[in-house]
């Protein structure tokens, strides 16, 4: 996963300053032109501002998303189910680990972003402050958050940022794995027990909300869309990924047997759309704020990892620098007979 | 002239098979379910990624020796059978594997005297008359060398780094040396592997492992310490209290929902 429409800084209007409108519009041609801009190319510090807000958040919701699911791991209900899990948890803390990197080609390192997440500073997707309740969790997250998630992901692959969208284009392809697991997790369930259908149905009735909100604020109140769009950041605003993650994901919920939490939800015949109900953004906000279920659970985790692992990170550093001028050192013996 | 007849060699019955393969397999599993409790809880990512992948090399084996372990029984019970529907004391890991990850450096001790100890056993194995378990341990093998590499890498930089990593990853030491000795003692089903010629000399592994495993403690600058004889007897069942915490967990949703598909 993860990004959660994420919105740009504000833009400063281009300086009195003659040159900068110029170097400004060239870029502005080239974003225009398709063109990918690169880490040593000239970028208006917006521009290069808002990628980096929007990559570690990515990234950051990559790491703490690992939290959740890896919550399941040790009791996954059968070996191959387990492999599996812990797989994709491990594909995220990779896709972090990508994203970090094209972050750092911005000019602002890995340990400082991992700072200011853990001092609560920077955002992550607030759907991973969600609990993980029942194994059915693990199949509802596949299959609508990863859904949600490619929704969003699939036009960053075409982002004006080069970095950015070849890092996209690998984690999309992992993603869209993910997305088959939970859904075809899903489908054992509905096809097992009953109180497997039931565990099946009470996951999509706690992931569905969320995982519309991961689409962020209504276009109407997301003041920051038009900027993210021009510069070629976004290629669709918040309203039009959502719709086409409800149309998409309605008739799969159909498939399952499964009744999507929405008495509102109906078919828009001349439209040709799903018309979902209100969603209740105080939850949203409140969760963005910090009040949702897991919010202090999830950061607590993440401090915890990185105070405990203090000592070995220092470790690792004191033995570089002694053997820094040495010789490296020979690899342990390794043949094994 | 009479061509002289090699002696026939003895042939291990379906059950002592069963309990040696066992043996291999649980300690897989059991060390797999241990490092697959760090996934986003490590030092730092790239330790998240490493200790994944060795907890999936080893969760790949248990499976394969545990569906092996299945055919050779005979009684229709598969990996997941054997996985889930066994109790602390028809487990037949090694005491060692099943013991908590406390911090990152008891895990890396702990991994380390295994991996020299699984390394040093499937490399022998490759060449087991036991031709599926041969070819499990030739996939195993090449695994258990990175394994190694890994937590004897992390073993050297721990105990040759700060103070504080030398004194906890040597207290770790201490702490886990008493379980080295049943991973190389034969017991009575270990010598009839040998003498069938399903598993290795265990003098052999012994020699290996500990030549192994001083040369790293000395590259750590860690003191070896004395050989511990208080028998455990994980192999044969009686483990130790943690086991039952790890079986707890990694049992409970096919026991809470019995005869289910997942």
């Amino acid at each position: 996963m993860y990004t959660q429409a994420l919105d740009s800084a504000g833009a400063a209007e281009p300086q009195g300053d003659v040159e900068e409108a110029a170097r400004l519009e060239r870029f502005q041609a080239r974003i225009d032109r398709d063109e990918k801009i690169e880490p040593k190319d000239w970028m208006p510090e917006d521009y290069r501002q808002a990628l980096i807000r929007q990559i570690a958040q990515h990234a950051h919701s990559e790491v703490v998303g690992m939290l959740p699911e890896g919550n399941w791991i040790t009791r996954a209900p059968s070996l191959r189910r387990k492999v599996v899990l812990i797989a994709k948890v491990q594909d995220e803390g990779g896709h972090g680990m990508y994203l970090y990197s094209a972050a750092e080609t911005l000019g602002v390192s890995r340990a400082a972003l991992i700072e200011q997440l853990l001092a609560g500073r920077a955002k992550y997707s607030s759907i991973f402050n969600y609990p993980t309740l029942t194994w059915a969790d693990i199949g509802a997250i596949g299959w609508l958050v990863d859904g949600a998630a490619i929704m969003n992901q699939i036009p960053l692959c075409r982002c004006s940022y080069g970095p950015y969208a070849r890092a996209m284009v690998r984690i999309c392809k992992e993603e869209s794995f993910h997305q088959r697991q939970g859904y075809e997790l899903m489908l054992t369930l509905v096809r097992g027990s009953a109180a497997q259908r039931t565990m099946a149905q009470e996951a999509l009735n706690r992931w569905w909300w969320p995982s519309l909100m991961m689409f962020g604020p209504s276009d109407a109140h997301s003041v920051h869309t038009a900027q993210s769009l021009r510069w070629k950041i976004k290629r669709f605003s918040n309203d039009e990924l959502r719709q086409k993650f409800i149309d998409v994901t309605v008739p799969q919920a159909q498939y399952l047997g499964l009744t999507v939490p929405d008495p509102q939800l109906c078919w828009d015949e001349p439209a040709q759309h799903f018309r979902a109900g209100p969603i209740d953004w105080s939850e949203f906000q409140a969760v963005l704020a910090g009040d949702g279920p897991c919010n202090r659970e999830r950061l607590a985790a993440r401090r915890e990892a990185h105070e405990a692992g203090r000592w070995v990170r220092e470790a690792a550093a004191a033995y570089a620098e002694k053997h820094r001028t040495a010789r490296p050192r020979p690899a342990a013996e390794e043949g094994g007979t | 002239m009479s061509a002289a007849i090699a002696p026939e060699r003895p042939h291990a019955t379906a059950e002592e098979r069963f309990e040696y393969t066992l043996r291999l397999a649980d300690t897989s599993l059991v060390a797999g379910q241990r490092l697959a409790e760090w996934l986003g809880h490590g030092p730092a990512l790239e330790e998240d990624l490493a200790l994944g992948n060795i907890a999936l090399d080893l969760i790949g084996q248990a499976r394969l020796l545990l569906a092996l372990a299945g055919r050779i029984e005979g009684r229709g019970r598969d990996e997941d059978a054997l996985a889930f529907w066994r109790d602390a004391g028809q487990f037949r890991n090694v005491s060692l594997a099943e013991q908590p990850n406390g911090d990152f450096g008891q895990t890396i001790v702990r991994q380390c005297l295994l991996d020299a100890w699984q390394l040093e056993t499937y490399a022998s194995l490759a060449g087991s008359l036991e031709a599926e378990l041969a070819d499990i341990a030739k996939k195993a093998v090449k695994e258990c060398r990175y394994h190694w590499r890994y937590s004897s890498g992390w073993l050297v930089r721990l105990g040759d780094g700060t103070e504080e990593s030398h004194r906890r990853v040597g207290a770790a030491v201490q702490d886990l040396w008493r379980f080295t000795d049943e991973l190389l003692t034969p017991d009575a089903l270990d010598a009839r592997m040998t003498e069938c010629g399903i598993a290795p000399p265990a003098a052999a592994i012994r020699e290996r492992w500990e030549r192994r495993v001083a040369g790293v403690l000395a590259e750590a600058k860690l003191p070896q310490p004395a050989r511990s004889h208080y028998p455990w007897h994980g192999k044969r069942g009686v483990h130790t209290e943690a086991l039952g915490h790890l079986l707890a967990t990694l049992q409970h949703l096919p026991r809470t929902y019995p005869g289910v598909s997942w």
